[in-house]
């Protein structure tokens, strides 16, 4: 071998050894999750024998194929066979392929009609997909919240940093956590109702296996039941929009009692937030209170469209900044556009309190130059609401 | 009109003694009716889109090359994955082709030409305008469609960034150009084949584009309709797809897919006429199993129109539903594996060469096998659950589209080269092209099955931390297999302009009409039909 081939190897060697260290291959992973539910394994068995039946077949014909090239070839003296057809060997490959078909299509078929049984479950629970965050309503309870994702924006927007090692400011579960996860109990037959607010969502996490579109106006069902308390995580699966990868799901199981525990703490929590809107009603926040909560209100639900500097992406989403209801439309037209929505724009009524949305306009309407000066309080935004 | 007179008129136009007479410069091509001009520039509009898709395929890599968002934002990411998407199926791989067709199809039947040649000139060249309609929508405020090449409502009706009408006319036309390119390839084969030469002697490359064209016909006005329902709902304030308004959006994913999956096999049944051509010819041994090989294209013709709903397991649909598309679906593996089986009986107990051609051919039977693979798996619904919308369905229709019918396309092209261009290519330098291509789109897509399986979701623009590594490698593939299709480029303009000079056959396996007559082919072939016995 010559001099010039040895440095070349050389550098090969030294590109692809350098690829292979870098940073997390211990982690990384090469096949499908087992996952934490007796369907999950199922699936997984089910894709294991396929993959074992397929390899099996790739050997057999890559081998004859390849035997082939090395030893039928022109250069090694080969002489053409001229044989061009078999009856016989075209009907044995035509019959070996549908038994081994069968067999794959048998526990398919068992697995399948398993998943679909969605009747005698314990907890039901409500899941809305929407532009670009998850709502969960729990069945006879008085509990239902969002669920955003809640890695900070100068993570993935990039702002710390080029190309070159900004790896380590990235959080260890960054896109995959969120600020309220759905909460389930272990052992128990869960059933889940899935539909949609807007476009096609679909709801996924692969330790259950499950994954099932939101439709909008439409209710799919689906259901899991899982062996181990943990923290299971997944993400949106269909093609949702600007921030379709933003989107992720994260699924709390809790132990039988620890699940009762904090249903009870759930329901306290909702009166207590009643109360608090009821109080809200009568009381009166300065402006740097309502500039305060409004920009963090802002930052978790507005920005995603409207963007941090209130430019917007027009022209799907319009300019705050010295746009026409922030700046000389009435207070109730600006309070009753956050609440309601109209058009790609989503009502905020069930998602924020009275206080939220007082503190939200107000920090649009004073916000970026914008300068109205206006305050907004909780009773101007139940006055708009009533009126 | 008398028969007399139309042949005087026809006379009129033909009264030139020597046949070549063509115009010059950019007039020939715009008024050309030539089968082979339309053939040639339908290769090269192809080409263009293929490097034009291509290299938004290496903006979506560049994003992806590592976490957190560098280059675009996730709006125009969108916009990039969806135009790639639709740039390669209906720019660069239907127009290839296409392409294909028109310059071989009469010479592989002894035609003069094509049956309908001033359709054909207007077929391609509405394409050009159809792809400057979707393209410029990049330059609009409104961006370019960002809803995915399966446009799927109401993300592309209410939601939609409004490109939806450029969008909608693009496709009208492009499916206008399909559909018409079809009916020629109909009536061509069935009405001007050479005398003696039954359907069962016609060579499996026309079989495969004579059963595609059906299955084109067939489909295209159902895309033509679900645009149009989504051009409706989005303007005019109808509701096909808007369940508000009694309509339902999983109905527009059936329609949608009642067409796409027959055009799966638009872009696939052809790539195996190809190879199906070429395996024998270097194996210098006669195709095993024609007449399998016919029946099994028509097989997987007609159950691609029972299998549409296996893309769409998750939707919710019945139980019984879903059964019955899986088992549809998993029939398709047996025709499709008798191909398979032909191929490699046919390369068994050959006298093998392995020229550029055969070495396409060859990546083609062991690639497309595995993104065949990566079908049946897909096929069994409750694993479906899993990979559907992650990079394994990515890794999969990449293995078949790309390793499959690009590498089939190269294959073809590399064979005709020389019938095309009157020279041999500079086989070195093809060589380079075929090893850097084979290397480089492993690496782009093989690691995207371990990325689906690790539960990587399709078309996102940023990803969780421990998808970084594997897509490092992709995107380093990714670039590498773009700039390695720059070799083709320079192989290609090297014999046109010049290279040893080609025998009328100069692969000596070589089978078929095409190869009587000289290289390069005279601008008219087969004035007076061979005689086929």
């Amino acid at each position: 071998m010559s001099r010039g081939n040895q440095s070349w190897l050389m550098g090969a060697w030294l590109f692809f050894t350098s690829l292979l260290s870098s940073s997390a291959w211990a982690d990384t992973q090469l096949n499908l999750t087992k996952g934490v539910t007796a369907v999950s394994r199922e699936v997984y068995d089910l894709h294991m024998l396929v993959l074992y039946i397929c390899t099996a077949i790739g050997v057999v014909v890559f081998g004859a194929m390849f035997w082939s090239m090395i030893f039928h070839r022109k250069s090694k003296g080969a002489k053409a066979a001229d044989f061009h057809e078999s009856t016989k060997v075209e009907i044995l490959w035509t019959a070996i392929p549908i038994v081994i078909l069968i067999a794959m299509a048998v526990p398919a078929t068992s697995t399948l009609i398993n998943m679909e049984d969605n009747d005698n479950s314990e907890v039901t629970i409500q899941i809305t997909g929407s532009q670009w965050k998850w709502h969960y309503k729990y069945f006879d309870q008085n509990i239902e919240y969002y669920s955003v994702l809640s890695t900070p924006r100068e993570q993935y927007e990039n702002q710390n940093g080029s190309f070159a090692g900004n790896g380590a400011q990235k959080g260890e579960d960054y896109l995959l956590e969120v600020d309220k996860p759905l909460v389930i109990p272990a052992n128990k037959k869960v059933r889940f109702l899935i539909t949609s607010d807007d476009v096609i969502h679909s709801w996924w996490v692969p330790a259950f296996a499950v994954k099932q579109d939101a439709n909008p106006g439409f209710i799919n069902e689906a259901w899991t039941n899982v062996d181990e308390p943990g923290i299971y995580r997944g993400q949106c699966a269909e093609l949702c929009g600007k921030d379709h990868g933003f989107m992720p799901i994260v699924v709390e199981v809790k132990s039988v009692a620890d699940y009762d525990a904090w249903l009870n703490e759930q329901n306290a929590l909702t009166a207590q937030a009643a109360d608090a809107e009821k109080a809200s009603l009568s009381a009166s926040m300065s402006k740097d209170e309502l500039m305060q909560l409004g920009e963090a209100t802002y930052m978790a639900h507005c920005a995603a469209c409207h963007q941090p500097t209130g430019l917007g992406l027009p022209p799907t989403f319009p300019a705050l900044k010295g746009s026409a209801v922030a700046t000389q439309g009435s207070i109730a037209e600006h309070i009753s556009l956050v609440v309601n929505g109209k058009g790609m724009m989503p009502p905020f009524g069930k998602q924020l309190s009275l206080k939220e949305i007082a503190a939200v306009v107000t920090y649009e309407r004073n916000a970026w130059g914008n300068d109205t000066g206006d305050l907004v309080q909780s009773s101007d935004v139940k006055a708009a609401g009533e009126e | 009109m008398t028969t007399d007179t139309i042949n005087e008129s026809l006379d009129d136009t033909h009264n030139d003694d020597h046949h070549d007479h063509k115009m010059t410069g950019l007039k020939r091509w715009l008024y050309t009716t030539n089968h082979k001009d339309i053939g040639t520039l339908y290769l090269w509009f192809s080409f263009i889109m293929l490097l034009t898709g291509g290299a938004l395929a290496m903006v979506i890599r560049a994003e992806l090359f590592q976490p957190g968002l560098q280059i675009v934002e996730p709006d125009f990411f969108n916009q990039l994955t969806t135009v790639h998407g639709l740039i390669m199926v209906f720019g660069a791989i239907m127009p290839a082709f296409t392409g294909f067709a028109n310059w071989m199809i009469p010479m592989m039947i002894g035609a003069p030409d094509m049956a309908l040649p001033r359709m054909n000139n207007w077929s391609f060249w509405i394409l050009p305008f159809a792809f400057a309609i979707l393209l410029s929508s990049f330059f609009m405020e409104s961006g370019a469609p960002n809803f995915g090449w399966t446009f799927y409502a109401p993300l592309s009706t209410t939601y939609s960034n409004g490109s939806t009408a450029f969008f909608v006319f693009a496709v009208h036309i492009m499916g206008i150009s399909s559909i018409m390119g079809a009916i020629n390839i109909v009536v061509t084969i069935m009405n001007l084949r050479a005398p003696g030469m039954t359907y069962m002697k016609m060579p499996l490359f026309v079989w495969t584009f004579f059963i595609t064209a059906y299955l084109l016909i067939a489909v295209m006005p159902v895309l033509a309709g679900v645009v149009t329902m989504l051009l409706t709902d989005t303007y005019f304030g109808t509701s096909f797809f808007d369940a508000a308004g009694g309509g339902d959006p999983v109905m527009f994913q059936h329609i949608f897919w009642f067409f796409g999956h027959p055009e799966v096999y638009i872009m696939i049944l052809p790539a195996f006429g190809i190879v199906s051509t070429i395996i024998p010819a270097f194996a210098r041994k006669k195709l095993f199993g024609y007449s399998s090989m016919v029946y099994a294209t028509a097989s997987i013709a007609l159950l691609s129109f029972i299998v549409w709903a296996h893309h769409m397991f998750t939707t919710g649909m019945p139980l019984f539903g879903e059964l019955f598309f899986m088992y549809c679906t998993m029939l398709i593996a047996v025709p499709t594996g008798v191909k398979v089986f032909n191929w490699v009986a046919t390369m068994w107990r050959g006298s093998m060469t392995f020229e550029v051609p055969m070495l396409f051919s060859i990546a083609f039977v062991i690639l497309f096998t595995i993104g065949g693979f990566s079908g049946l798996m897909l096929a069994m619904t409750p694993v479906d659950f899993q990979y559907h919308d992650t990079y394994f369905v990515v890794a999969h229709f990449h293995y078949v589209l790309v390793t499959g019918s690009l590498f089939s396309i190269y294959a073809g092209a590399y064979y005709w080269l020389p019938k095309w261009t009157g020279h041999m290519f500079n086989e070195p330098l093809a060589k380079w092209h075929f090893w850097c291509s084979l290397i480089s789109v492993n690496l782009l897509f093989f690691p995207m099955h371990f990325l689906g399986l690790a539960g990587m979701p399709r078309r996102i623009p940023d990803y969780a931390l421990q998808f970084a590594d594997f897509n490092k490698w992709v995107s380093i593939g990714g670039f590498a297999f773009g700039l390695s299709q720059l070799i083709f480029l320079a192989v290609v303009i090297k014999c046109i302009k010049g290279g040893d000079k080609a025998p009328a056959k100069p692969w000596d396996g070589a089978e078929g009409l095409e190869w009587t007559v000289a290289s390069p082919a005279p601008y008219h072939t087969f004035s007076t039909p061979p005689k086929v016995d």
